[in-house]
């Protein structure tokens, strides 16, 4: 504590502390995941800046897997090292956890991440403009769209690489972000991963304007966002004089007392701790996309290049999800009792609205977009349980469904017509009698949706609910089952559609995929179906590394 | 000795398998393969029943358990054999009659297309019948139940391109799903009385329970043996299902699967006996079946229905006789055996009669062909003996048993009983005397069939009269068999155990009153169809041979009351689903799309407005925050 305080008060209390100033002490092999991610990022970076044009799609491919994969190996050496049950503790001078939550949820975004990345390289799908091949992002990100320059970077066949550096510097955020073990931490990391998420969203190659609006939405309204969380940091120090987060949890529980006289005045004032915490709980709410702060998410991952929309809709959750967790489970226990039935309200209207809202949908992007929402209401469910089997519960849904919301969205890239991705569900109609395979697996995603018996959504959805119960929490796992048997409906009303209406004559084709799109919804096709099946193992995995360190 | 029990029911399965599945390459060998592997099983039986005699009375039962079928946490269910003296008895009458019937049906059934078909669920019900009857708990028992009832059904509707057969399968199942209510109802309460399916702890114990609780118990087995045994009220079904290939009369709908109701009260006997107002329901049912069935018979024209009615009775009798309770068991099972020979033989008679004469059924159609088929009149004349009762024959020890056993009731009730028994006994008389006497003498009334042609009775291929002429052995020696010495009694003591009954009138006397009855009836129905010429067309007849052709009107009966009423409940419940339930699930689906696409055009695709949703989301977060720490 002693150490950790000081080093704090460098941040804090700048003021009577200038004669020593220690060397902060940064244990970087515990960091590793993130310093790889980060690095590699830079490295393409300058890979854009110095390799001739043609070999940076490949170098830059190439380099992205291998941070990632090599990350996922440190993440899985910290674990096996003990660092997420005995060994945890709180790394860099107290800014970054490592413990269990912290480490599952890196392993999973990584994970994902990887799997996200395929998607990203995938150029067989768009078919090759002058001869040669394209991917899903826009040739010149800065080329005004349809004006002469786009029309001669296409024809110049470039293609923005730019994306890979882009994803490992949003995937650097997202590792940091659940295990931020500080309020300054968390804010660095937040824009960390936000604002490369911005400029992707922006970058999809056809309906550019569409992905233009949804990047500028995104942007302000997560400016805005952030601007509530860094409110409520201010108010949070005011009221504890410290942003570590155990510091504040022990001016919460009535430990320590006072640190700066000049801060007397606000110190311990609840008032600022509620609104403070309230506010940075918004900032988290806005990010995974819970009712109230929801209405990015369907322009958003309607008007993003589709693989962007799938490694955002996964990835992000994880983090955010992650970040909630720690701040409410490390925080804010001893104002449970101020938090729980505002989180219930939360809750119960994220499930409901996005459920219902999603009935009414005629565009698969948006669809899954509302469908997103009702499921952050589900985890939510399993958030307000305040038990550890709340946290493994959580934790293990996050994993089972990045993966199938992965696939979902690497199946919409694939069917295709003129005007690129066909994505209105009108002209799903009878796909399924035209490509029973892809129609099937998307059927079989929906299904993990909806929480059908043998699919990971069930045996998540499961795990959530019974949390939810046993912590007490009866009447939202009942609202949790109305909006399953709502969202049923739709889920499965496109199955409907694939399967059993007639083909239309003018409808969109099936593209056919390189290994890369295909590996990854085989990939989350065998997660869902495993998880699934035995999900012992992972539920236990996720019951092991269910405790936060403080 | 053990292993060799599951091969007993392993055999004919083995053959329904391979005649169901195995398509048309098997289409001429498949009748006398799936004799084949009943006479296999057959032998099995008698190995196991030498084996048996060779050990003393007590310890002859077997327990064998094959697998273990349900094990769920504490609660286990096995597939497992009990094979003691009573069930030694089914295994030896259902696999010998079931052979000989196999045999009978290769010649009978010689021109069918179907007969593979045919074979194969034959097959399929022995193998259901030794599963019921070998079953050592209820569970497994119900298995066999449920297949016995679906070879029925298979049977009956065998010619299903006549709808009068399609018809009377579903009748019959419909009918039987009624008493398998009870049997399910039953098994339920019995688990959760005794927490066990297994016969032998729930029997030991059964005087535990309360007597409440036991005589729901024995109530819901016996519809369960209505249901099967076709016994009032549930006894509808019996008549039509006459409407099968009459091997199947004889063997399913007259030798064993309907006797399966008396197995079952046998076999449950320590809960009937410690609840004695359901033995008084077991043995009215018994009293007013018997009566019933044999009123039915005297009017049917129909040589199959006649004989059907008769079925009806005599099983009327057993049931009566296992109501009595340890008085009667081993009489009602007699009987059961006897009645097993007799009437099997009878009805192959019947169809080696309708063999002959163009497939013709009406009685009034037929006269005079004991020349024409002297094997057929001989064996049928011996069963027609034997189930009257004549003096020496399997019937006349068997039911003579009985009569004595329902007068040894005592009371009032016992001389209701025994009055009832004697009174079927010379309706017995009346109508079979009736039936031999339309079928194989008088006049000539031969009518040319639907072609126009006059039939040419003939006697039947060997295949279908050796095992008449085995029948009829029995028919005549068995009672006779089992009663010397009272062989059956101490054969079967050890399973049902036995008491001495007191009748009020000494048995010599009721084996007099039994003969003067026996007498009279043949004397009724001599006087009206052996001394004068039988109209070819029915008189219309008095009320009550109206009503009897009718059923006793047990069809509008049922029509009126169930029938009616379920189509008035249905519709009653059709319209609540359609208004309260469609309607409450229509709603709610239309108020969540309406609800859906209102909400819908709050994402008005503004950021100003997404922001200031963001802003009110802010603020109603941090007064809820407040309002909770200010409540």
């Amino acid at each position: 504590m002693s150490h950790a305080a000081s080093v704090h008060s460098l941040w804090t209390m700048s003021a009577d502390a200038p004669q020593k100033i220690p060397a902060p002490h940064i244990e970087y092999a515990q960091l590793s995941p993130t310093l790889i991610v980060l690095g590699a990022a830079v490295l393409g970076i300058l890979v854009e800046a110095f390799l001739p044009r043609r070999v940076r799609y490949a170098a830059q491919t190439l380099l992205t897997c291998v941070a990632l994969a090599a990350a996922f190996a440190a993440v899985v050496a910290l674990a096996a090292g003990g660092y997420a049950t005995g060994k945890a503790h709180a790394a860099a001078m107290g800014a970054v956890a490592v413990d269990g939550p912290a480490l599952f949820l890196q392993g999973t975004i990584l994970l994902v991440s990887l799997v996200a990345v395929f998607t990203f390289a995938e150029r067989r799908l768009d078919p090759a403009a002058h001869g040669r091949p394209v991917d899903s992002f826009a040739a010149q990100g800065a080329a005004v769209p349809g004006g002469r320059a786009e029309q001669d970077a296409v024809k110049a066949g470039f293609t923005t690489t730019e994306v890979f550096p882009l994803v490992l510097f949003a995937v650097g955020g997202m590792l940091v972000f659940p295990a931020a073990d500080d309020l300054l931490t968390l804010f660095v990391a937040l824009e960390v991963f936000s604002l490369p998420l911005y400029v992707l969203c922006a970058l999809a190659r056809r309906k550019r304007l569409l992905s233009q609006e949804s990047a500028v939405k995104y942007f302000l309204l997560g400016a805005f966002s952030s601007a509530f969380l860094l409110f409520g940091v201010a108010l949070l120090y005011g009221y504890a004089g410290t942003v570590t987060y155990s510091g504040i949890a022990d001016v919460v529980s009535g430990g320590v007392r006072t640190l700066d006289p000049a801060l007397a005045a606000t110190t311990g004032n609840d008032a600022l701790l509620l609104i403070g915490g309230a506010l940075v709980l918004m900032g988290l709410l806005f990010k995974v996309g819970a009712v109230p702060f929801h209405m990015w998410t369907p322009d958003v991952y309607q008007g993003a290049p589709t693989p962007v929309t799938g490694f955002m809709a996964a990835a992000t959750k994880v983090a955010g999800f992650g970040a909630l967790l720690r701040l409410l489970y490390v925080v804010l226990p001893g104002l449970r009792w101020d938090w729980r039935p505002v989180m219930w309200g939360v809750a119960i209207v994220t499930m409901l609205v996005g459920a219902i809202v999603a009935v009414t949908q005629t565009d698969v992007k948006r669809l899954l977009a509302y469908s997103s929402i009702a499921h952050a209401g589900f985890i939510l469910a399993g958030v307000v349980a305040t038990t550890p089997d709340g946290v493994s519960s959580v934790l293990f849904y996050l994993g089972a469904y990045s993966f199938v919301t992965l696939g979902a969205f690497s199946v919409v890239t694939l069917v295709r017509d003129a005007g690129g991705e066909a994505t209105h569900l009108s002209k799903w109609a009878g796909l399924g009698r035209r490509s029973p395979l892809t129609a099937a697996t998307f059927a079989v995603f929906l299904l993990a949706f909806a929480g059908i018996p043998l699919t990971s959504g069930f045996a998540g959805k499961f795990a959530v609910f019974k949390a939810a119960a046993q912590g007490g929490a009866g009447p939202l796992v009942i609202v949790g089952v109305v909006s399953s048997a709502i969202a049923a409906f739709f889920y499965v009303r496109v199955i409907v559609l694939m399967f059993f209406s007639e083909p239309k004559e003018d409808g969109p084709t099936v593209a056919v995929p390189s290994a890369l799109t295909s590996s990854a919804i085989a990939i989350g096709v065998a997660v869902t179906l495993v998880l699934g099946v035995a999900p012992q193992y992972f539920l236990d995995l996720a019951g092991q590394a269910g405790v936060f360190v403080r | 000795m053990e292993n060799l029990i599951g091969l007993l029911v392993l055999a004919p399965l083995l053959g329904a398998g391979v005649l169901l599945c195995g398509g048309r390459r098997l289409d001429r060998s498949g009748p006398w393969l799936g004799t084949l592997l009943a006479a296999v099983s057959f032998a099995l039986g008698v190995v196991l029943f030498a084996d048996m005699l060779g050990k003393g009375g007590e310890e002859r039962a077997l327990d064998v358990t094959v697998f273990q079928w349900v094990p769920v946490g504490g609660f286990r269910a096995d597939v497992g054999f009990h094979l003691d003296q009573l069930s030694m008895t089914f295994v030896l009458l259902i696999t010998g009659v079931g052979s000989l019937i196999h045999l009978y049906s290769v010649g009978y059934m010689a021109h069918d297309e179907r007969k593979r078909r045919f074979f194969g669920y034959l097959n399929l019900f022995l193998a259901a019948m030794l599963l019921l009857v070998l079953a050592d708990n209820y569970l497994l028992l119900y298995v066999g139940w449920e297949g016995v009832g679906l070879a029925s059904y298979l049977l009956i509707g065998f010619w299903q391109h006549k709808p009068s057969a399609a018809t009377a399968a579903k009748k019959a199942f419909l009918v039987n799903r009624v008493g398998d209510m009870g049997l399910s109802i039953a098994i339920m309460l019995l688990f959760t009385t005794f927490g066990t399916f297994a016969f032998d702890p729930v029997l030991d114990r059964a005087t535990d329970a309360g007597e409440g609780k036991l005589t729901a118990i024995a109530l819901m087995l016996l519809l369960a043996a209505c249901g099967k045994s076709a016994q009032v009220p549930l006894q509808s079904w019996l008549g039509d299902a006459m409407e099968g290939p009459t091997p199947v009369s004889a063997l399913i709908h007259a030798a064993t699967m309907v006797t399966a109701g008396v197995y079952l009260i046998t076999r449950s006997g320590a809960v009937f006996d410690a609840a004695p107002d359901a033995q008084t329901a077991v043995v009215t049912v018994g009293a007013v079946t018997l009566l019933f069935g044999a009123i039915v018979g005297c009017a049917k024209d129909d040589i199959k229905k006649a004989l059907a009615g008769s079925t009806m009775s005599q099983i009327g009798y057993m049931i009566l006789a296992a109501g009595l309770g340890p008085v009667g068991y081993v009489f009602a099972i007699m009987h059961l055996v006897t009645h097993g020979f007799f009437k099997a033989g009878l009805f192959l008679g019947a169809g080696s009669v309708m063999h002959g004469m163009n497939d013709e059924v009406d009685m009034r159609r037929y006269g005079g062909l004991r020349k024409y088929m002297p094997v057929t009149f001989v064996t049928f004349g011996l069963g027609y003996l034997a189930i009257i009762g004549f003096p020496g024959l399997s019937g006349f020890f068997s039911k003579d048993k009985i009569i004595e056993a329902a007068f040894a009731k005592g009371g009032t009730e016992g001389w209701i009983l025994g009055g009832a028994a004697l009174l079927g006994a010379a309706i017995t008389a009346y109508y079979m005397t009736r039936v031999m006497l339309l079928t194989f003498f008088g006049e000539k009334r031969w009518q040319p069939d639907a072609n126009g042609e006059l039939p040419h009775p003939h006697e039947s291929p060997r295949t279908m009269t050796i095992p008449m002429v085995v029948l009829a052995f029995g028919s005549v020696f068995a009672g006779g068999l089992f009663s010397i010495n009272d062989t059956f009694l101490k054969w079967l003591e050890p399973v049902t155990g036995h008491e001495e009954g007191h009748s009020p009138v000494s048995a010599l006397t009721v084996t007099a009153a039994t003969m003067l009855v026996l007498v009279i009836g043949v004397a009724i129905a001599w006087a009206q169809y052996g001394r004068r010429p039988v109209p070819v067309t029915a008189p219309r007849g008095s009320l009550l041979t109206r009503a009897a052709r009718r059923d006793l009107l047990q069809d509008d009966f049922n029509h009126v009351v169930l029938v009616r009423g379920g189509e008035h409940l249905t519709r009653s419940l059709v319209y609540v689903d359609h208004t309260l339930v469609d309607g409450v699930v229509n709603g709610t689906a239309a108020s969540v799309g309406g609800l859906s696409g209102r909400m819908r055009k709050l994402q008005n695709g503004y950021a100003r407005s997404y922001a200031v949703s963001m802003f009110g989301g802010a603020a109603v977060l941090i007064a809820a925050t407040l309002l909770m720490r200010a409540v």
